[in-house]
C-alpha cells in the first residue's frame, strides 16, 4: 500500500531520487508474481505491497553519486531490505525513499563517509506498521 | 508549545511509555512525542514480550494488554543443509498468571502502555519528529525542536528513546561505537495461517503460544532465525550481521525464503500468506559498546541505549526498554523532587540500571555476542551436534553399536573443530552463562 502526500505533488526531492521503483532484478532466485507459493517466495514488489507507507513529500535520503562511483563494495544496492538502491551505468546510485523501512542499514554499512545522509521522515509520514 | 514541561520523551515505544508513565505517576509534567501516526506504528522486533517488569508499574497487567499468545513453548534449533536438532522446552506454568512471555503485535502492545502513560497525566503528541536538541545560549539542554512549526517543546528533562539509530543520543556524542559490527538487521514476515492449523503444526491449544530460536540458517551470513506463534499468524524472520550481509552480496528476504523451504521449518510455514513484511535494524553489541547513559538533564533508554540482550539463548529486548524507561523516569522523579540539580538524574539512572537486571545482565553477558556470532557456534557447532545425533540414532547394522565417546572423538575431527577453540568456547560459553 501506499498512499501519497496529501497535496499530491511530485514526491521526487532531488535530482537522484526516483519516483517508481526501479525495475531492476534485485536476486538471484527467480520470482514469480502473485501471492506466495507453498515455499512462500514471492514477487518483490507483493512483498512490498503489504506495507503500508505514507509518503512523505521531502526525501528523508540523500546519496551523494560523486562519492557513490569511487565505491567498490556497494553494499547498499545488495543489504537494503526494501531494494531502495540501484547502480546505475555511469557508476552512480539510483535511490527510491518512498517504500523506505526507515531501519538505518544503508548508512550503516555505506563503506563512503557521507555518501548516504539519512534521517527520519517528516513526523506522521513513512512506514506505518500494523502487525509486526 | 510555550508550556515548560518537567520532562519531553522521545519515542513511544516501550522505554518511553514506561518513562512517561513513571513521570507522571510520580506528578511530573511530562511530554511524550511520537513520530509516527500512532504509538508502535515504527516498532518492530522478534518477538516476545517478557512482562515481569510490568508487574510492578501496571498491577495485573495480563488481564488488559493486548497479547496474542502465552509462549508455553520454548524451542532452540540448531539447522544444517538437511538436519534438524532441537531442544523443546514445554511448560503449562508459563500458560496462567503471571505469565512469562508473550507474542503480540507491536502497534497493538506499544499504542497500549502509551495510553497507559496518557491516563497517568502524560501529553501524547504524534505524528511529531524530534530534529535536535534545543539549547539555550549557555550550551544546556533545554528541550528539543520538532518539525512542527514554532515546535520547540522546552523542558527540564530531555529522555531520549528515540530507537536504534537514536540521532539526538548521536547528536549529544554519547554514541563511541556506532559501527555496523555491533548491528544486525532484523527482517520478519507475519503470515496468515487459521488457529486451527496454528494448533496442530505447533502442538498449541487455547492461547498457548510457541517461540522457535533458531541457528544455522542464515547461510555464510552470521546471524539467527526465528519463528513466533500469534492467534491467527506466524512471525517468521531472520536477524543477519551487518557486515556479513554486506559481505555475502544476498538479499535478506532471499536468505529467508531459503530458512522457509528447509524440510524443519517448511512444514511449519507452508502456505501461509503474507500479511506484512517488516525490517529494523536490532543494537546487538552488548555491553561494551552501549553510549553514555547521558549528559547533564539528557538521559538516553531502551535501544537508544543499546539495551538490547541478543545473548544466544536469551533475546530480550522490550522488557530491557521498559526496565531502562522507567528507571529513568524514576530518576527524574527525584532528582525533581530534590530540587533539579542538573548532574542528579543521571546518577541516580545509572545507579538503577547497575541495581537492575538491565546492566546487570548486560555485563554479566558482555562476552555473549562475541561468541554466538562466531562462526564456530553459527556453523561448525550445529553441524558437529547433528551429526552426532545422527550417528548415535543411525541403527547401522550389522555394525555393532560405537561409544559415545568413540563417535564424539570421530565427529569432533571430521567437523574440523580444534579441541583447543572448543575448550576455549566451552570456558568463555561457562564464564558468560554460568
Amino acid at each position: 500500500m501506499r498512499s501519497r502526500s496529501d497535496d499530491g505533488t511530485n514526491l521526487a526531492h532531488t535530482a537522484e531520487a526516483t519516483t517508481t521503483r526501479p525495475t531492476t532484478p534485485v536476486g538471484d532466485v527467480p520470482r514469480e508474481a502473485g501471492r506466495s507459493d507453498a515455499w512462500g517466495s514471492m514477487a518483490f514488489e507483493d512483498r512490498m505491497a503489504t506495507v503500508d507507507f505514507r509518503v512523505a513529500e521531502k526525501a528523508h535520503i540523500e546519496v551523494d553519486s560523486e562519492v557513490c562511483r569511487s565505491c567498490t563494495t556497494r553494499s547498499c544496492v545488495g543489504a537494503c531490505p526494501a531494494a531502495l538502491f540501484v547502480p546505475t551505468a555511469d557508476g552512480g546510485i539510483l535511490f527510491n525513499y518512498e517504500e523506505c523501512f526507515e531501519c538505518g542499514t544503508c548508512y550503516m554499512i555505506c563503506n563512503n563517509e557521507g555518501a548516504i545522509t539519512w534521517s527520519y521522515p517528516e513526523g506522521g509520514h513513512g512506514v506505518v506498521y500494523k502487525k509486526s | 508549545m510555550t508550556e515548560r514541561f518537567d520532562a519531553v520523551v522521545v519515542g513511544a515505544g516501550p522505554a518511553g511509555s514506561a518513562a512517561a508513565l513513571v513521570l507522571a505517576q510520580g506528578g511530573a509534567s511530562v511530554c511524550l512525542l511520537e513520530r509516527g501516526p500512532f504509538p508502535g506504528s515504527k516498532n518492530m522486533y522478534g518477538g516476545v514480550i517478557y512482562g515481569r517488569i510490568l508487574d510492578g508499574l501496571i498491577p495485573q497487567w495480563w488481564d488488559e494488554a493486548p497479547v496474542q499468545r502465552w509462549v508455553t513453548r520454548r524451542c532452540t534449533t540448531m539447522l544444517t543443509a538437511g538436519q534438524a536438532l532441537t531442544i523443546d522446552y514445554r511448560t503449562s506454568a508459563w500458560g496462567s498468571p503471571p505469565y512469562n512471555g508473550a507474542t503480540a503485535f507491536r502497534p497493538d502492545f506499544d499504542a497500549w502502555l502509551a495510553g497507559k502513560a496518557e491516563a497517568a497525566g502524560a501529553v501524547l503528541v504524534c505524528s511529531t519528529t524530534a530534529t535536535g536538541l534545543l539549547r539555550n545560549e549557555a550550551g544546556a539542554i533545554v528541550g528539543v525542536r520538532t518539525d512542527r512549526p514554532d515546535g520547540d517543546i522546552e523542558a527540564r528533562t530531555v529522555i531520549a528513546c528515540d530507537g536504534v539509530n537514536s540521532f539526538l543520543a548521536k547528536e549529544a556524542g554519547l554514541y563511541h561505537h556506532a559501527e555496523a559490527d555491533h548491528f544486525t538487521l532484523g527482517v520478519k514476515e507475519v503470515l496468515a495461517l487459521p488457529r486451527r492449523d496454528i494448533e496442530e503444526r505447533f502442538g498449541l491449544r487455547g492461547l498457548e503460544g510457541a517461540d522457535f530460536e533458531i541457528v544455522g540458517c542464515t547461510g555464510d551470513v552470521p546471524g539467527g532465525g526465528f519463528i513466533y506463534t500469534n492467534l491467527d499468524s506466524i512471525a517468521v524472520g531472520l536477524v543477519l550481521s551487518l557486515p556479513g550481509l554486506a559481505a555475502s552480496k544476498r538479499r535478506p528476504e532471499d536468505i529467508l525464503a531459503e530458512m522457509k523451504t528447509h524440510p524443519a521449518i517448511a512444514p511449519l510455514v507452508e502456505g501461509a500468506e503474507l500479511k506484512e513484511y517488516s525490517a529494523h535494524l536490532i543494537p546487538e553489541g552488548g555491553y561494551d559498546m552501549m553510549p553514555e547513559l547521558g549528559q547533564d538533564n539528557l538521559l538516553i533508554a531502551g535501544d537508544a541505549a543499546a539495551m538490547c540482550l541478543a545473548a544466544g539463548i536469551w533475546l530480550e529486548g522490550v522488557n530491557f526498554a521498559i526496565g531502562s524507561g522507567a528507571a529513568a523516569g524514576e530518576a527524574v522523579v527525584e532528582a525533581l523532587t530534590r530540587g533539579g540539580v542538573v548532574a542528579q538524574p543521571l546518577e541516580g539512572y545509572r545507579r538503577r540500571l547497575e541495581n537492575s537486571f538491565v546492566l546487570a545482565d548486560h555485563k554479566k553477558l558482555r562476552r555473549a555476542p562475541g561468541l554466538v556470532l562466531s562462526d564456530r557456534v553459527q556453523s561448525r557447532y550445529p553441524q558437529l551436534a547433528c551429526n552426532l545425533a545422527e550417528r548415535m540414532f543411525t541403527v547401522d547394522n550389522p555394525s555393532p553399536k560405537k561409544g559415545m565417546v568413540a563417535l564424539g572423538r570421530q565427529e569432533i575431527k571430521r567437523s574440523g573443530v580444534r579441541l583447543r577453540d572448543l575448550a576455549r568456547d566451552a570456558w568463555t560459553g561457562l564464564r558468560t552463562f554460568g
